[in-house]
């Protein structure tokens, strides 16, 4: 483990550069670049608010602003892309990099962290362009944002720690690579981030406790939205299992990590 | 110490009946995999500093999965390999660059890559800009580059730190011939600095040029180890080998091993270089009219005969080769018993060294097609120059010379 870390540390120069380079690539040749990371969730906060406000706006209790449904959209979203992109990247990552990792020599680690540093990087700048849209709304930033640092965190460690295990299951199991996008679209809607968890039946509450996404959306929800704290009970068994499934992630990561080169 | 040593390397590929057999394996469950493919199996060598080591053998005799093992990307299934020094593998220019960025991007991202952190790539910059000669291209995104530009800045960051060892992969056509002379240029400088070469080529020549040493591969095993020119005749032999055929390398006097291949119908008895007065020689003077005997016996019926020899030079490269098909002089309908002399007649038109002679008998012009027998090495002499100017070089060719001023 400490080897890891080891290698990183020295390669650090590397991950840092290719983050850069990645995201300079996509500047490249489409004249927004960049931009367009963030406008892909912006415009689909836009089409869910346009559809669906009507319907859901009236159940959202606990904020007088007449644009509540937009911000309630953007927060959940905020924590859901940034996860979603981490898995649905590291699905394919080691199948993409498999000649690379064929035919050099290099800490493969790295790979799972640049995919991480470059998802951060367009996380940080969806953030910012969200608290433009806020402020055009008439919500004002408030203290409680400081939490949300620990909570990207949280999000990270639990995305990296599922989107190793399935990146390595998928070099030897190719059909996890169709069906995680599939279950990721389920997951997306069995979590409360286009209504508020108050429409669910009562009887179904038990198995929306069960995500681990929800206590992470609705801390979200909280800061951005209601402006308080989040509820760090449920936060704090979240992180247990992020970092239960990352030391799963990195094990197998580095049983298979042999391996791996031969089935590529 | 030596430079790198493998010590009983083998890599098996396992299959299981399901992959989460083997996805089981990782958690320590006890499951056998179904199938062990063994690519490569007690291979053994150790390399010291200095060495130009060229590896040959067929395609799927396990060269590649050597060097990966050797580069450290495919872990061994046992025995180990040790390596003393920084070591960097030319086996594909251009890995992982991004078509979108400049070359310069992704020469940074390149020898990051590699593990050089951001000052040294700074350091060396200037000068893989200048190896590459592309000018201000090397500012354009690498998707306006042509292959061969892309090449050239590949290669340049590739060989921008010398390695102790370094490990160069035979496809390595690098752009334009003066960009390859260049490159070789650049991989003997390294040798003279003391960088051992790890070379993989089917290509006689740069192994022959390059290298000191040569090893063979055959079904995942060294079959050969030795110098480059007996271990590429071996490799010849086994190429041209057919079912049914022995390749055998006997020891000759003077120290080299004569490889001899072939069905056996026909076989080579003897073979002679004789001068004007038909005196056997070995000293041949330039521009010498000499005749080439080689005597031949028929073992069994066989429809047509073709002789063939060539005209090495000391390190194995071909001088002059032709055959009796070429000549017109192809024979039809041989009886077993029969004993055949050929002579064929040239001047010695040759530069000064030591040459050898390879014959082969054959059915058509390519020897490859019935291999009745071929033998390298049949002969060997020297060629001294008593009569004529000074001059260098494989070839006498006399030039007239005028000056006008």
């Amino acid at each position: 483990m400490f080897g890891m870390l080891r290698c990183l540390w020295d390669y650090r120069g590397f991950v840092i550069s290719s983050i850069g380079n990645e995201f300079a690539a996509r500047f490249a040749r489409s004249r927004l670049g960049g931009l367009w990371m963030i406008i892909h969730p912006l415009s689909q906060v836009a089409i869910y608010a346009l559809i669906l406000s009507n319907v859901l706006a009236a159940k959202l209790p606990g904020i007088d602003n007449k644009y509540a449904y937009a911000l309630y959209l953007m927060a959940g979203m905020l924590a859901w892309n940034l996860f979603s992109e981490i898995i649905s990247r590291c699905l394919t990552l080691f199948i993409e990099q498999g000649n690379l990792m064929k035919k050099m020599l290099f800490p493969r680690i790295t790979l799972p962290v640049i995919v991480m540093g470059s998802a951060l990087l367009n996380n940080l700048l969806l953030f910012i362009a969200m608290l433009v849209v806020f402020a055009l709304l008439g919500q004002t930033p408030n203290l409680q944002m400081v939490w949300l640092l620990p909570l990207t965190l949280a999000v990270v460690a639990l995305a990296m720690g599922i989107g190793l295990i399935l990146g390595v299951l998928n070099v030897f199991v190719r059909d996890i690579g169709q069906v995680v996008p599939i279950l990721l679209q389920i997951w997306f809607w069995f979590t409360p981030v286009v209504y508020p968890v108050t429409i669910i039946p009562e009887e179904l509450k038990s198995a929306v406790n069960a995500n681990p996404m929800y206590s992470i959306v609705s801390a979200y929800h909280d800061i951005l939205v209601y402006g308080k704290v989040p509820d760090l009970q449920q936060v704090t068994i979240t992180v247990l299992v992020a970092i239960g499934l990352m030391l799963l992630g990195l094990f197998m990561f580095r049983r298979a990590a042999p391996e791996m080169v031969d089935a590529l | 110490m030596s430079l790198l040593v493998v010590n009983n390397l083998g890599k098996a590929y396992c299959s299981y009946s399901s992959e989460w057999q083997r996805i089981a394996r990782w958690f320590y469950l006890p499951v056998k995999p179904q199938e062990e493919h063994w690519t490569l199996k007690h291979i053994s060598f150790s390399i010291e500093p200095g060495e130009a080591i060229g590896i040959v053998g067929q395609n799927g005799a396990g060269k590649s999965t050597l060097l990966k093992m050797i580069t450290g990307t495919l872990q061994p299934t046992e025995g180990s390999v040790q390596i003393n020094g920084r070591i960097a593998a030319i086996l594909e220019l251009g890995m992982g660059f991004n078509p979108e960025l400049t070359g310069r991007q992704n020469v940074h991202y390149a020898a990051g890559l590699m593990g050089f952190k951001a000052e040294q790539i700074e350091q060396a910059m200037p000068e893989i800009e200048a190896f590459a000669e592309i000018g201000e291209y090397f500012d354009e995104p690498v998707r306006t580059y042509s292959s061969g530009m892309q090449m050239r800045v590949a290669f340049s960051v590739a060989t921008a730190f010398r390695p102790e060892i370094l490990i160069v992969d035979e496809a390595l056509s690098v752009g334009d011939s003066y960009f390859q002379h260049k490159s070789f240029n650049r991989i003997r400088e390294f040798q003279e600095q003391g960088t051992t070469l790890l070379i993989v080529s089917h290509d006689r020549g740069s192994i022959q040029s390059l290298c000191n040493r040569a090893l063979l591969l055959e079904h995942g095993s060294i079959i050969k180890d030795g110098a480059p020119e007996e271990v590429m005749d071996f490799y010849n032999a086994i190429i041209a080998e057919k079912e049914n055929t022995k390749v055998q390398a006997r020891q000759l006097e003077d120290g080299s091993v004569q490889t001899r291949s072939g069905t056996g119908e026909a076989s080579i008895e003897s073979v002679g270089l004789y001068n004007a007065k038909a005196e056997p020689i070995e000293f041949v003077s330039v521009g010498e009219p000499v005749s080439l005997r080689i005597i031949t016996r028929i073992n069994s019926d066989i429809p047509e005969l073709v002789m063939g020899y060539m005209i090495k030079d000391r390190l194995g490269q071909p001088v002059f080769g032709t055959n009796t098909h070429h000549l017109g002089c192809k024979l039809e309908s041989l009886r077993a018993g029969e004993t055949l002399e050929y002579r064929f007649s040239f001047p010695a038109n040759l530069g000064v060294g030591s040459y050898s002679i390879a014959v082969a008998l054959h059915t058509t012009d390519i020897h490859i097609s019935c291999n009745y027998e071929w033998c390298d090495l049949a002969l060997v002499f020297n060629v001294i120059n008593a009569s004529k100017t000074p001059f260098v070089g494989l070839a006498w060719i006399p030039p007239t010379v005028e000056c006008y001023r």
